[in-house]
């Protein structure tokens, strides 16, 4: 195909125009990155941009050398593995059985969970309850209730109900169960969106802190990653906290921060890409179907 | 076969005949109630009664008794929804969830429309991929990491920027203020979550802009339309109903308010437009001073006008001829 002049123009245009896009979003995280392989002194004197000076792994050995820097990546990634696994769970035989035209009360049942996405009693009321059940300052107050999102309730399924009920069928004459049908043909055809769902829950477990810092005062063992980094990074109350993990010291505490961001922010940047072709498809059902 | 014959026997059978139906369908589809129960169960106890608890926004405040064995409040169980509406902080905070909601639907809604555009115009595929990756990653950042990020980039001594800014006005003390002016700030915190969320909100128009029918794109070019004229008078069009759906629930969260986001970029300096109402919530109800029955009000205040702005919102757009989401 012969292109015009203008038309070459224009596509070297928008080519700039996404290499600008680009830049924007890698910028921020490549400062951190040098900072964090930098030496102190050049730390003070602002000479770090956007490459290293004086490099150096220090910050990350410093880092690894906190226990209890140490003991919070284990403990999210633990937390985020087993919350992941009960959610997919809690999702699937939510999901499975609302796709039963024939499931008597199954449009109440529905109704009756949608009509939580839009309207939520408010956070009070929901600390008050998991208070009064005695669940503050334990995991499970991490665990249970944001173990079944509605959202991707929906996600799961729309995807099941694409697959053709032909099989359902086929399956039920040859004696199949519900259970086993949906161990041995829905669960197996809907491998992409089981992924994605996966994807979703651990990034929302692995950056949540909001529902730790609302519920988790004084066990500091339950932090999880990032409300750890919260108390490291902000102003608001870095001066004690900082002290106590020892992240005082002025230009030195600059490099172990921007360590400590790197290793909180790597497994999620490690494993988003090979997903994406999976969710970009689940962000679509989603959006088509809610 | 084995079903038309359960239809049958079904329908043949007299004596007890609702009786024997029943336990057919039971006996066909009663594992599925028991795979329903607890997700049920887990909505009624985290979802539904907590808002038995939204009693306590018309009692008295008691953070020990239940809410059912607390008195009334006083204005016929409306005091605190009054008391709330006096209390300057509560207007203020108001006040910045609705401008910064609106700044966010003003500045933060095409944003994704004006990306997703581009990339469709993107000549090469690999380079499209790659492209997509990257704008997809600041959607995984949690807001602390990012509220970190801004602080290197943004701060008034040491971000980037600045370090930018003051090398080229040549004089130390020059400092454009992202995150210390109440004004800058502002602006700082509709850019983040332009950052954040932009790329990411491309998925849905790019998935709209594949169904656009190619030979709609080859009657234009026929016809002479040029690259703008194109996007205006076909991508366009075409993406109208995502964009209807999405500017809906857009609208319905207009009271609503995020908390991650800014409580994580807030700093000491701008708290006067950066508290919006869940961070009062949470600074008047957890935090300090346990007025539960307050900032139970406030919340109940803040769903009940997030559900009728979607209500609202939906109504219209089924009004003009669009598919609404409920």
């Amino acid at each position: 195909m012969i292109k015009s002049k203008s038309t070459r123009i224009g596509d070297i245009v928008v080519v700039a125009l996404c290499l600008i896009l680009i830049f924007v979003c890698l910028v921020p995280m490549l400062n951190v990155l040098a900072r964090s392989l930098s030496s102190t002194e050049y730390l003070i004197r602002n000479e770090v941009l956007l490459w290293p000076k004086g490099f150096n792994f220090n910050a990350y050995k410093t880092v690894l050398g906190r226990p209890a820097y140490v003991h919070s990546l284990w403990y999210t990634a633990l937390l985020t593995v087993g919350c992941t696994l009960l959610s997919l769970f809690m999702t699937v035989i939510c999901a499975y059985p609302l796709t039963y035209d024939q499931l008597k009360g199954g449009k109440f049942i529905n109704g009756f969970i949608l009509f939580t996405m839009y309207f939520s009693a408010g956070m009070i009321p929901h600390y008050v309850m998991l208070s009064s059940m005695n669940m503050l300052e334990t995991v499970w107050v991490l665990v249970i209730p944001s173990c079944l999102s509605v959202y991707n309730m929906i996600i799961m399924r729309s995807s099941f109900y694409g697959i053709p009920e032909s099989l359902r069928e086929a399956a039920e004459i040859d004696g199949a169960g519900p259970i086993r049908t949906l161990v041995q043909i829905y669960l197996p055809l809907s491998k992409p969106v089981l992924a994605t769902l996966a994807l979703f829950y651990a990034v929302g477990r692995w950056n949540g802190f909001s529902d730790a810092l609302l519920y988790i005062k004084t066990n500091r063992d339950l932090y999880p990653i990032q409300l750890y980094l919260y108390n490291i990074l902000t102003n608001a109350s870095s001066g004690e906290a900082a002290a106590q993990e020892g992240f005082t010291m002025p230009g030195l505490s600059e490099t172990l921060k921007m360590a400590s961001v790197m290793f909180a922010t790597v497994p999620i940047l490690l494993v988003y890409p090979w997903l994406q072709r999976y969710f970009v498809a689940g962000v679509t059902i989603g959006a088509v179907k809610g | 076969m084995k079903t038309a014959r359960a239809e049958k026997t079904i329908n043949t059978a007299k004596p007890g005949r609702r009786g024997r139906a029943f336990s057919t369908y039971m006996h066909r589809y009663g594992t599925l109630y028991l795979l329903l129960a607890l997700p049920v169960t887990f909505f009624i106890i985290f979802r539904y009664i907590p808002m038995a608890y939204i009693l306590m926004a018309f009692k008295k405040n008691n953070i020990i008794l239940p809410p059912w064995q607390v008195d009334w409040a006083k204005n016929n169980g409306f005091e605190w929804f009054i008391k709330a509406f006096k209390d300057k902080l509560f207007r203020r905070a108001l006040g910045n969830t609705v401008t910064l909601n609106l700044l966010d639907l003003v500045c933060g809604f095409p944003a994704p429309i004006i990306m997703a555009l581009l990339l469709n115009e993107l000549a090469f595929k690999r380079f499209k991929k790659f492209t997509q990756t990257v704008l997809y990653l600041p959607h995984f950042l949690s807001w602390i990491i990012i509220a970190s990020l801004a602080l290197r980039l943004l701060a008034d001594n040491d971000g980037l920027i600045n370090i930018f800014y003051k090398q080229m006005k040549g004089d130390p003390n020059a400092v454009l203020p992202f995150l210390s002016k109440e004004k800058w700030w502002i602006g700082s915190y509709i850019a983040l979550g332009i950052w954040k969320e932009a790329g990411w909100g491309t998925i849905i128009y790019l998935a709209a802009l594949t169904s656009i029918s190619p030979e709609l794109y080859e009657a234009a070019a026929v016809d002479g339309a040029g690259r703008f004229r194109r996007i205006w008078h076909v991508t366009l069009p075409g993406l109208r109903p995502t964009i209807i759906v999405l500017l809906i629930m857009r609208l319905g969260y207009i009271l609503g308010s995020e908390f991650d986001r800014p409580l994580a970029l807030t700093n000491n300096l701008v708290t006067n437009v950066s508290t919006v109402l869940s961070i009062y919530i949470y600074q008047k109800g957890i935090k300090g001073g346990s007025q539960f029955s307050l900032t139970t009000a406030v919340g109940l205040f803040q769903s009940v006008v997030g559900v009728l702005f979607l209500f609202g919102a939906n109504f219209l757009a089924k009004r003009f001829g669009e598919r609404g989401i409920m």
